[in-house]
């Protein structure tokens, strides 16, 4: 079998996978064929078992599948034919639980990084990477002495130190606990804006999706239930996983006013304005926001004299049974998207609605995702 | 004090079991990391063969390999084609004997090591540009380092300390083959009790001290390693 080299095949864009991946002990099976962004958080999003894992293990060549095809940006790193092992690809992995090498410090396991990437370091690089993740003041310490968070943040910037083209990323929060995943989210924030590697985002928790990704694949039993963007993902309701007390939709917006004397700031999203808090962000910002289907409510007439700070003219797309039978989730459309609301069937029934009924949406609290 | 020929015992059987263990730690490295790796069938029948020579009889080893190494033996005749002559009752006799019989003391420990760093630190290596050599000796070597300590020290001690398979393969010839086991053996066999003591006193204290050193070493590295 022919290794060894990258073969460039030809100037295609984007990230071609395919496996077909059957596991002999078990039933799980793989089964994807997906193109994807070149650029961007890419999140693999499904519950356990639903095969992210196995997948992305797949395309750093972690494991193998019976058929297996994955071209990068023209670049061939598997098929029928062809196998490029791990160390081979130019790819950057952080596995589930930090997994930094005992014997060596902190800077040591960045350094086994730095010796092997191949790449000569670019000046500045390092130190970006090291202000980047915030441990500076850790390098000299054992990594036996680190804590799990501290650890995971070396293990980043380690696989970001061999300056890979593509980095793959298998959960990266999940073994640590609220807190920690608190105290590293707004890194991963940083480093999706500051870096141009594309980076492949397993996860199962909605939230780090919604902070992080913009493209986003779904996964069930093996398979690609749904892929596209964010906000687009959300706002379908075609997968159970997307059925649940998180069930709402993302928005993209823009800062486009401040209002000083009430700490709050407009966002305007696709032609729809919304007030939200304040938290700091300059005008002109781009922000994302999320509506929880549970925080939105459905008048016949345009109530002025009310709390809510928030009223939106939207007509309804279509009406789909939540998991609770007394429930339904109602898909509404904005100036430019949709808004999900959940109410009772009490409710529809008596406010009578039906696809297309003009009405407007209240919305109790936006949330800034970031 | 010790006659010289109680010292050229002791020096041969340092030679033996220095090179015995060097010749171990390279042969049985491999054979201990497809043991610690392999999902083959073959898994079961080798590791039994390797721990053959924890419970047989060190006579029944060297019986065999006193045929096998032997004029019509099959290690005898590849020897005498090599233009070697015939290995029994030599010192490189003794060492092929020695190594059958002190190998599980070899593998095991470092098996057992290999075994206790699963996929995970090598699949990172890989995914760090580490190809196969330099994520065994960057990463493999190091996290195994105490199994391999261990491995030397019971691999050298206890060829120091046979008997049997020595007595069976290599006889007793001063310098060559008799080593300090096969001394205390003669030395008792002809009364010389005075002699016989001192050099049973040293294989003692050697002995205690090595594994002494052993069990502390292994006992710092578990209080470190669980810190």
């Amino acid at each position: 079998m022919p290794t060894n080299k990258i073969v460039v095949e030809n100037t295609e864009q984007g990230l071609h996978a395919k496996f077909h991946l059957q596991h002999p002990q078990s039933h799980f099976a793989l089964n994807v064929d997906l193109t994807l962004p070149d650029s961007g958080v890419t999140a693999i999003f499904g519950q356990s078992g639903s095969g992210k894992t196995t997948l992305l293990r797949c395309i750093a060549g972690l494991e193998r599948a019976q058929q297996g095809h994955f071209v990068m940006k023209g670049e061939t790193w598997q098929n029928d034919n062809f196998f490029l092992p791990t160390h081979k690809r130019p790819l950057g992995y952080v596995f589930q639980e930090p997994s930094l090498f005992p014997h060596l410090t902190a800077k040591g396991n960045l350094d086994y990084a730095i010796k092997r990437s191949g790449i000569p370091l670019p000046a500045g690089l390092y130190d970006q990477v090291i202000d980047l993740m915030g441990i500076e003041s850790i390098l000299k310490n054992n990594s036996q002495q680190l804590s799990g968070g501290e650890k995971q943040r070396i293990a980043i910037a380690r696989a970001l130190l061999i300056q890979p083209k593509l980095l793959l990323m298998d959960e990266p929060l999940a073994s640590l606990d609220n807190a920690r995943k608190q105290e590293i989210l707004p890194y991963l924030e940083k480093l999706k804006s500051t870096l141009n590697t594309p980076i492949l985002y397993v996860s199962h928790s909605v939230e780090e999706v919604m902070r992080l990704a913009d493209h986003v694949v779904l996964m069930e039993d093996g398979e690609v239930a749904t892929q596209g963007q964010v906000e687009e993902v959300f706002s379908q309701l075609t997968s159970p996983l997307l059925f649940n007390n998180d069930t709402g939709v993302i928005w993209q917006g823009q800062i486009v006013q401040q209002d000083e004397k009430w700490h709050l700031s407009k966002v305007s999203c696709a032609g729809s304005d919304l007030w939200i808090r304040n938290n700091g962000d300059s005008l002109g910002q781009q922000v994302r926001v999320r509506i929880l289907a549970t925080d939105v409510s459905l008048t016949l007439t345009c109530y002025e004299d009310s709390s809510i700070l928030n009223r939106l003219l939207v007509s309804v797309i279509d009406i789909i049974p939540d998991q609770d039978p007394a429930m339904a989730l109602v898909r509404l459309q904005t100036e430019q998207n949709t808004l999900i609301a959940r109410l009772t069937y009490r409710s529809v029934d008596h406010l009578a609605l039906e696809e297309g009924k003009r009405l407007w949406a209240q919305i109790k609290s936006v949330a800034l995702v970031r | 004090m010790l006659s010289a020929s109680d010292l050229e015992a002791i020096w041969l059987t340092f030679k033996v079991a220095t090179t015995v263990t060097v010749i171990l730690l390279l042969i049985g490295t491999p054979i201990a990391w497809w043991l610690a790796r392999t999902r083959s069938r073959l898994k079961g029948p080798i590791s039994a063969i390797v721990a053959l020579p924890l419970v047989l009889p060190p006579t029944v080893l060297g019986f065999y390999l006193l045929i096998a190494m032997g004029p019509n033996g099959f290690i005898g005749q590849l020897t005498q084609e090599l233009g070697i002559g015939t290995l029994p009752f030599t010192f490189w006799g003794l060492i092929v004997a020695s190594v059958f019989y002190s190998l599980p003391f070899v593998v095991q420990p470092i098996q057992n090591a290999i075994e206790a760093i699963g996929e995970r630190p090598l699949e990172v290596a890989a995914t760090l540009r580490a190809g196969s050599w330099d994520r065994f000796f960057t990463v493999v070597l190091p996290l195994a380092k105490p199994g391999f300590i261990t491995a030397a020290i019971l691999g050298f001690t206890h060829t120091v300390g046979e008997f049997g398979v020595v007595l069976m393969i290599g006889g007793n010839i001063p310098g060559q083959t008799r080593v300090v086991s096969v001394q205390i053996y003669d030395h008792v066999e002809a009364l010389e009790y005075d002699q016989a003591h001192k050099l049973a006193a040293i294989m003692i204290i050697f002995s205690f001290v090595v594994l002494l050193s052993l069990y502390s070493f292994q006992r710092k590295n578990t209080l470190w390693g669980a810190k």
